[in-house]
């Protein structure tokens, strides 16, 4: 070999170290312990953020090497954000009225709205004759310490995960949900996180609990203006408990502004009998990373996730779920359709996961994505885990566009092009409102098909 | 009077010459039945007239009501009044057949006064009905997704609702009665004769004699190679019947030399 061919593979080599050692990472934020909210939970809350600072503090952040974030890089987020003030929200955009409207019911049996620097509640006090707890966390720890003490980390512990950490950490509330043994909450239950304001941190933390044979009806959104600039971050923690026998639907809507960096943990947890029908619209956000878990533990449970979502423009969203079939007899069965345009990506990715002894069960995953321009993107990736032998296990995934021979059908019937395109992407998305059985959230999504699509 | 006036049209599809030159006038009151074997051009003569975009017009033109319709998007040619009934019609699925058709109906009234706030439900529901019911069409059919996992008869049957329901002045029928049978047939004929009258001229393609046994056309015509080379009346397509194309091809070959 040459000298010449020497230096030249030597210095081919350090370039790819350089290369390497460049690869963008994010830096980190600038967080405190000093920012722990020294709310009013009683010590029951000051120890659980307490002992979850310190899992955010162990764990690393997420990178790209990490399998569940391979698809999605965060090296772009703000480090320093703030937290809002005591009534930050009086300085910030109010929260529309059309958001604050029952969805699913005529009337709300109650409605929490987590405001930036604020917690606003219109209860109603029939639910708390019948045991209900319907209240923001801090309340409810201080109130109710017990329920909340057999609640709270145990379906997400905060040690899952960096996110899961620091919303557990510096969540400034949240809302408690708890249905006592045999009730059944006729009117449905609604709270609003509000993540208004550019350059702060919202961070919340749901709880719902349904003892035996209870049920509920609960819609959860969180949601923040478009166009404000800058980044805005949104963390989250929710927990689903359904107990033996006990239904709970749970309509779950992400409508944040196109400046939020938005993450999420959630797991619902099902006992023997119990039934889920979870219902995700997600139209918002920079970018999303939610984990999403069914935990079918307890025989006879079943699950039911619908997930509905359309981007633009440069947003992000990844759904990660997860059917866990623990027990035997437990069914599962998810849906996820999403449209995208412009520069948009989505990533679903999901596994259904069937322990040894869970015979008998039978899980569904299917995801559809109708991709809309050139430069939009579906990354869509089933998994199956199957270590039981009596089971029943299907999956799908597709990633496609529209078809034009569809369009030139419509409009060889009068239908102009604009409507007929929007046609065939109100019929993809068909067999998700199929599976939605209220109106009002149904109406949302065809808002928000119609707006993405009239969009630029 | 409407009248479809296609004058010496060439076509390209992928770059072959498929129409060559192909020249048919079809009046509204009149019924014309376009015959010829597979491979002459009738089904791309039905596309380019509905405007595909993958039909290249290369030379010629087509008046509809004395507009270049060469120049228009297929909607707007569907709102002068013209209508194509497909050979293979795509399904849409998520799209019901009741959805669709009240989306069509008020993208016409709209074209025709801006202002217009479409059909009412009741009104739609009346009018979709009858026209089912002439079709002998189960009214379910209505809440079914257009045209998904129907069969070949039900997508010719639901063609043919969508004819009645729009009303056209001139529909171009393109091989209506492939793949039906003699009961399927006589509704999707019977169909096309209750909008027989002053008001309607049909194109009629097809390479079977049989469905003019219940559409009597008055005028025939025979395509081969791209273009029109005999016309007549109804008896043409019964010697068509008889002596099959042979005679056609030594005719035109002979006049083409």
């Amino acid at each position: 070999m040459s000298a010449n061919e020497k230096e030249f593979m030597t210095t081919k080599r350090v370039v790819t170290r350089t290369q390497r050692s460049r690869r963008p990472r994010f830096d980190g934020f600038t967080f405190s312990r000093e920012m722990i909210p020294a709310g009013e939970g009683g010590s029951l809350l000051d120890d659980f953020r307490a002992r979850a600072w310190e899992a955010y503090e162990r764990l690393p952040y997420p990178t790209t090497s990490d399998e569940p974030w391979r698809r999605t890089d965060i090296s772009k987020l703000n480090g320093d954000f703030r937290l809002p003030a005591p009534e930050a929200y009086l300085d910030l955009p109010p929260v529309p009225e059309r958001l604050l409207l029952p969805l699913v019911s005529d009337q709300h049996g109650g409605q929490i709205r987590l405001l930036p620097g604020e917690v606003q509640q219109d209860l109603n006090p029939d639910l708390a004759q019948r045991g209900v707890i319907f209240a923001d966390l801090e309340t409810a720890a201080r109130q109710f310490p017990d329920q909340v003490a057999k609640a709270l980390g145990t379906i997400v512990r905060p040690d899952e995960g960096k996110f899961a950490a620091l919303s557990a950490a510096l969540a400034q509330n949240g809302v408690f949900v708890y249905v006592p043994r045999g009730v059944q909450v006729e009117q449905p239950l609604h709270s609003l996180v509000w993540a208004a304001g550019v350059g702060l941190a919202h961070f919340s933390h749901l709880v719902i609990w349904l003892e035996e044979g209870a049920s509920l009806t609960y819609v959860h959104e969180a949601a923040s203006p478009n166009g404000l600039g800058g980044q805005t971050l949104h963390s989250a923690v929710v927990e689903l408990y359904v107990g033996p026998n006990a239904s709970l639907r749970f309509v779950e809507l992400q409508s944040l502004g196109d400046n939020v960096w938005n993450f999420t943990h959630e797991r619902a947890v099902l006992e023997r009998d119990a039934s889920l029908d979870w219902i995700f619209g997600a139209i918002g956000s920079r970018l999303t990373k939610n984990f999403s878990d069914l935990d079918l533990v307890g025989v006879g449970a079943h699950g039911r996730m619908s997930g509905f979502y359309f981007t633009d423009g440069e947003q992000h969203l990844d759904h990660d779920t997860q059917q866990n079939h623990r027990a035997a007899n437990t069914t599962s069965d998810l849906l996820f359709k999403g449209a995208l345009k412009g520069h948009s990506r989505s990533v679903w990715q999901g596994m259904i996961y069937v322990a040894p002894g869970a015979q008998r069960t039978d899980g569904y995953q299917a995801n559809r994505n109708l991709v809309l321009s050139e430069n939009a993107r579906a990354d869509s990736i089933p998994g199956l885990e199957i270590l039981a032998d009596d089971v029943r296990c299907t999956h799908g995934a597709t990633v496609g566009k529209i078809d034009p021979e569809l369009v030139f059908y419509l409009r060889s019937r009068g239908i102009p092009a604009e409507q007929a395109e929007r046609l065939v992407v109100e019929g993809f998305f068909d067999p998700i409102m199929q599976r939605i059985p209220f109106d009002g959230v149904r109406a949302r999504f065809q808002e928000a098909i119609q707006a993405k699509m009239t969009a630029q | 009077m409407s009248e479809l006036m296609i004058k010496d049209l060439h076509v390209n599809v992928e770059g072959n010459e498929i129409l060559k030159g192909l020249s048919l006038t079809v009046r509204q009151g009149e019924i014309h039945a376009l015959m010829g074997p597979n491979g002459t051009g009738k089904s791309t003569l039905a596309y380019t007239l509905m405007g595909h975009p993958n039909y290249e017009v290369t030379g010629g033109e087509v008046l509809f009501k004395g507009q270049n319709i060469l120049e228009l998007a297929p909607d707007e040619r569907a709102h002068l009044g013209l209508f194509l009934a497909f050979q293979y019609p795509v399904a849409i699925p998520g799209v019901t057949v009741a959805n669709f058709l009240r989306t069509a109906i008020n993208a016409h009234r709209k074209a025709a006064d801006p202002e217009d706030k479409g059909i009412s439900i009741p009104e739609f529901r009346k009018l979709l009905k009858e026209r089912m019911d002439l079709l002998q069409m189960e009214h379910s059919v209505a809440g079914r997704y257009l045209n998904d996992g129907f069969s070949g008869g039900e997508k010719k049957r639901a063609e043919i609702l969508q004819m009645v329901t729009l009303q056209p002045e001139i529909a171009i029928l393109d091989e209506t009665d492939s793949g039906l049978d003699i009961d399927a047939l006589r509704i999707v004929a019977e169909g096309v004769n209750a909008m027989r009258g002053a008001a309607f001229g049909a194109l009629v393609i097809t390479h079977y004699q049989r469905i003019l046994n219940y559409i009597q056309p008055d005028f025939v015509h025979v395509m081969l190679d791209g273009r029109v080379v005999e016309s007549g009346g109804p008896e043409l397509a019964h010697r068509l019947e008889a002596d099959g194309y042979d005679w056609l091809r030594e005719k035109h070959s002979q006049v083409a030399v």
